[in-house]
């Protein structure tokens, strides 16, 4: 069995590529899949931060293709789920410590132990990104519901597509449903409609994913969450299953239940 | 004879040639006796390299390198399919990437020469960062999104939804129009005429824009008409 390789890209910044890595790695690896994320944002790391295991790091990815270590000892076991990984990044290099080739080989020997690698990709379009998506068998691009993001988002998927990578997967994150039902905010229909690429999935937002990312913690595990949820059903589409798109407009009144459980009284 | 086949094309930060196939020791032979005879030209350049698949180790890039650097050619860049020579360049320092933009600017200048008929057809969506020119028409089957630009020197038909930036007759021709199934360009331009689309109509309907006294007008597409 060889692991298929999954880059996670989006081209602008802060529109939620590590926590969508880190949630659908902790996702996949719930239902009993071998999983490993790599950071392959050298020198601005923060996946390890997120998947609260900051304090674990010996190695790092540019150790491991640098030779100073072998990759066992780069990849780091989750706390929570077993079979799940990271390989952190370098904090003190640049992108250009890493080649597309060292990548691919990095990936190629990883590959029979597991059944993932999820690449977390750094924004922008340039060295670190054509790291990222070197070694990736399927990309999946990940936007908000705001103009800008989606501009970006259709620039990667040209690239990507002219790299030769097949046509990346959606992922829109942060879609506020009340904010939609208002006409302020781009629908997913719209989104999808101008990159015109098959959707995985829509995560709501939610803040309790800024509570759970500061704590390390995947929202994925976290049952009552919505975000969550919507990770946990990419993971199953991932997978290969048929799993219908959550209704979010519907779940109105559910979600002022789940934030009124949650936030605390405001 | 040789020096014939040495084409030297000028890109943002320097110079860039192509030395894609045959003998790698003709090719450099070749190269050098064309930067000798031109001496001046290439005094303090920086040259990019384009070696295609050609699989290159370190030491011919290196003897390359000096040899260039003899003549005070900077060796910049070394760009190259084969990661063989991808590996080899970057152990020697040398960037492996151009600025894709200024190269393929450099490739898709368009000519001014309009031959009327001639034309592009392209299938497939362009994205934000496409960028298409063409001395004759361009028709695309498929949509034209934010971001994306097309230059033609004749007519610019799009079976789709046109958002991006285009620019119809760019040699001058005030002729030339521009169509879509749903027309609402970020920018749509015709020879030197620069209009801006109206906000979106409640339902697109194909449209055509031309030129009339001077100025951008778009009119819906009636058959017959």
């Amino acid at each position: 069995m060889s692991a298929k390789v999954i880059t996670i890209t989006s081209g602008k910044g802060g529109v939620g590529k590590t926590t969508a890595t880190a949630n659908i790695g902790a996702a996949l690896a719930k239902n009993g899949q071998r999983v490993a994320c790599i950071d392959a944002d050298i020198g601005l790391r923060n996946l390890d931060v997120v998947m609260g295991l900051e304090n674990r790091i010996v190695y790092d990815l540019v150790d491991a293709v640098e030779g100073r270590c072998r990759l066992s000892q780069a990849m780091i076991k989750d706390k929570h789920i077993p079979d799940l990984y990271l390989i952190p990044s370098a904090q003190t290099r640049d992108k250009t410590a890493v080649s597309p080739s060292d990548m691919i080989r990095l990936c190629d020997e990883l590959r029979p132990d597991l059944d993932w690698i999820l690449v977390d990709s750094p924004a922008g379009i340039e060295r670190g990104f054509k790291n990222a998506i070197a070694p990736a068998d399927q990309v999946i691009v990940v936007t908000n519901p705001e103009v800008s993001a989606v501009r970006d988002a259709d620039r990667i998927i040209g690239i990507v597509e002219a790299e030769e990578k097949g046509t990346p997967k959606l992922l829109i994150n942060r879609l506020n449903p009340e904010m939609v039902r208002q006409n302020n905010m781009l629908s997913a229909d719209d989104v999808v409609d101008l990159l015109a690429i098959h959707l995985l999935g829509i995560v709501p937002e939610d803040k309790n994913v800024i509570i759970s990312t500061n704590q390390g913690i995947p929202i994925a595990l976290d049952g009552k969450s919505q975000a969550g949820q919507a990770y946990r059903n990419i993971a199953r589409r991932i997978q290969g299953e048929e799993v219908p798109l959550m209704d979010l407009d519907k779940g109105s009144g559910f979600f002022n239940r789940i934030s009124s459980v949650f936030g605390s009284g405001d | 004879m040789e020096t014939e086949k040495i084409e030297v094309k000028g890109i943002k930060n320097g110079l860039l040639i192509e030395l894609r196939d045959g003998d790698w020791d003709e090719q450099k032979k070749a190269l050098m006796s064309h930067i000798n005879e031109n001496k001046a030209f290439f005094k303090g350049a920086k040259l990019v390299l384009d070696v295609g698949d050609r699989p290159l180790k370190s030491p011919q890039l290196s003897s390359l390198r000096g040899e260039l650097s003899d003549r005070e050619i900077k060796l910049k860049a070394v760009l190259s399919t084969s990661l063989v020579t991808e590996r080899a360049s970057q152990d020697l320092g040398l960037e492996i990437k151009i600025d894709q933009s200024s190269h393929r600017d450099e490739k898709t200048t368009i000519d001014s020469m309009l031959d009327g008929d001639e034309a592009v057809f392209l299938e497939r969506t362009l994205r934000s960062g496409h960028k298409v020119s063409f001395p004759g028409h361009i028709v695309v089957l498929g949509d034209v999104n934010p971001g994306a630009e097309l230059i033609a020197g004749g007519n610019i038909i799009v079976w789709g939804r046109l958002r991006g930036v285009v620019h119809a007759g760019a040699s001058g021709d005030l002729e030339a129009v521009v169509c879509a199934l749903d027309l609402s360009p970020t920018q749509l331009r015709i020879a030197d005429k620069i209009s801006v689309s109206p906000p979106r109509k409640a339902k697109p309907k194909p449209e055509i824009a031309r030129l009339e006294n001077d100025q951008v007008v778009a009119q819906e597409w009636k058959a017959g008409t």
